[in-house]
C-alpha cells in the first residue's frame, strides 16, 4: 500500500498555519509531497501530500496541538500517489465575465464534452458586491485538440461571458 | 560525435558564470558538434548552453526549426553572445532538460537582437522574436548561471494579457 496520505486543512487565515504544520509533521518523521495551499475568502486551505509510516490516527495526533491551538479543521487520507509524474498541459483557457449561477457547471460541461483534462483549476470573484465577476483560469490537456474545444467554448460566450483558449507551447532548453 | 551527460540542478555548478571562449579552433568545433548532438537527442530539446554539459564556455545553441508556423533563423551557434536590445514582454512556458519533471511560467522578452561569434569567429548579428527569442534567453541565461527557476513567475499573472489563439 501506498504510505502517502492527503492532508486537507481549513481555517481562518492567520500567520503561522504553513510554519507551524509542517513543523509538527516534520517532528514526526513525516515527508512532504506536492502542496497546494491558498487563501480563499479569509480562509487559509492546504492540499498536501504527506508520506509517513504512521497511521491516518498517529498523522492526526502529530498535528493535533496546532489544529487546536489555531482552530483549524483538518483530516488525512490514504491516496494512491507517486511523484516525479508530472504531465504537461497543453492548453490554458480563461473564462470570465458576469457572475451568474451555473457559469462553472456551463463552462467545465462544456470543457468534459470537448475531451479536455482539467489539471488546475483556480477561480475568483472579483469586481464588487453589486457586479460581481467570475474569472476562471484552467490548464489541461485538450484531447481530442484544440477545434473540438474552441467548439464547445462558442457555446459558453452566449450571454457575455469571454473565453480565451491559448495553446501552451512549452520551450525546453 | 558523442551525447553527453546533462548536469542537473541540483549541481551546484549550473550556477556559475561561463567564461568567453578565446580560441575558435577544431577542440571548439569537435565540442559544437557533441554539443548540437545532445541537444537533438533530449526529447523536444530546442537548445542547449554548453554549461549543461560542464563546459563552462560562453556556448550556446538554438534550433526551433522543427516547430510549425514560426519565425526562425536556423540552427544558431551562439559563441560569446550578447543581446543588444529587448522589446516587448510575454510569459510562456518553460522547461529544461537540467530540470526534468518541471515546467513553469517565466517573462521574456519578445523580441531581440544579438550579437555572437559563429564557429568561425565571424561576429553575426540576429533577430528573434516569440518563440525562438524565448529559447535564446533561457539558453543565454544558463551562461550566467540562472536557470528559469530563477526567473518563475505565478500562474496567475498574466490573466488578462493573453494573446488570442486565432
Amino acid at each position: 500500500m501506498s504510505e502517502w496520505k492527503m492532508l486537507t486543512l481549513v481555517g481562518q487565515d492567520k500567520p503561522g498555519i504553513v510554519a507551524k504544520i509542517t513543523t509538527a509533521l516534520f517532528e514526526a518523521g513525516s515527508q512532504l509531497g506536492e502542496a497546494s495551499m491558498m487563501r480563499l475568502g479569509g480562509n487559509f486551505t492546504i492540499m498536501l501530500m504527506v508520506k509517513s509510516e504512521l497511521s491516518v490516527e498517529q498523522l492526526n495526533q502529530s498535528i493535533e496541538s496546532v489544529v487546536e491551538e489555531m482552530q483549524l479543521t483538518s483530516s488525512f487520507q490514504r491516496i494512491e500517489a507517486s511523484l516525479h509524474q508530472h504531465e504537461i498541459p497543453d492548453t490554458r483557457i480563461t473564462v470570465y465575465g458576469a457572475d451568474r449561477p451555473g457559469i462553472v457547471a456551463k463552462a467545465t460541461t462544456g470543457l468534459l464534452e470537448a475531451g479536455f483534462n482539467i489539471m488546475d483549476l483556480e477561480s475568483d470573484v472579483a469586481g464588487d458586491e453589486a457586479e460581481p465577476i467570475y474569472i476562471i483560469h484552467i490548464e489541461g490537456v485538450a484531447a481530442n485538440g484544440s477545434e473540438a474545444l474552441e467548439q464547445a467554448m462558442e457555446q459558453i460566450k452566449i450571454n457575455g461571458v469571454h473565453v480565451d483558449v491559448t495553446p501552451i507551447d512549452v520551450m525546453i532548453g | 560525435m558523442t551525447v553527453l551527460d546533462i548536469l542537473k540542478y541540483p549541481d551546484e555548478s549550473l550556477k556559475q558564470i561561463s567564461q568567453p571562449v578565446e580560441s575558435f579552433d577544431d577542440e571548439l568545433c569537435a565540442f559544437l558538434l557533441d554539443l548540437e548532438e545532445t541537444m537533438r537527442a533530449g526529447p523536444g530539446g530546442v537548445g542547449i548552453a554548453a554549461a549543461q554539459v560542464g563546459n563552462f564556455s560562453r556556448i550556446a545553441i538554438v534550433d526551433v526549426s522543427s516547430k510549425p508556423k514560426i519565425k526562425h533563423n536556423g540552427c544558431l551557434i551562439l559563441i560569446n553572445p550578447e543581446i543588444k536590445t529587448w522589446e516587448g514582454m510575454k510569459i510562456g512556458r518553460e522547461g529544461c532538460m537540467s530540470v526534468p519533471d518541471y515546467t513553469g511560467n517565466v517573462i521574456r522578452a519578445e523580441k531581440i537582437t544579438l550579437q555572437a561569434y559563429n564557429t568561425e569567429g565571424e561576429l553575426c548579428d540576429y533577430k528573434c522574436e516569440g518563440y525562438e527569442a524565448r529559447a535564446v534567453q533561457h539558453e543565454l541565461d544558463h551562461l550566467d548561471g540562472l536557470l528559469f527557476l530563477d526567473r518563475l513567475v505565478s500562474r496567475r499573472t498574466d490573466l488578462f494579457k493573453r494573446k488570442k489563439y486565432k
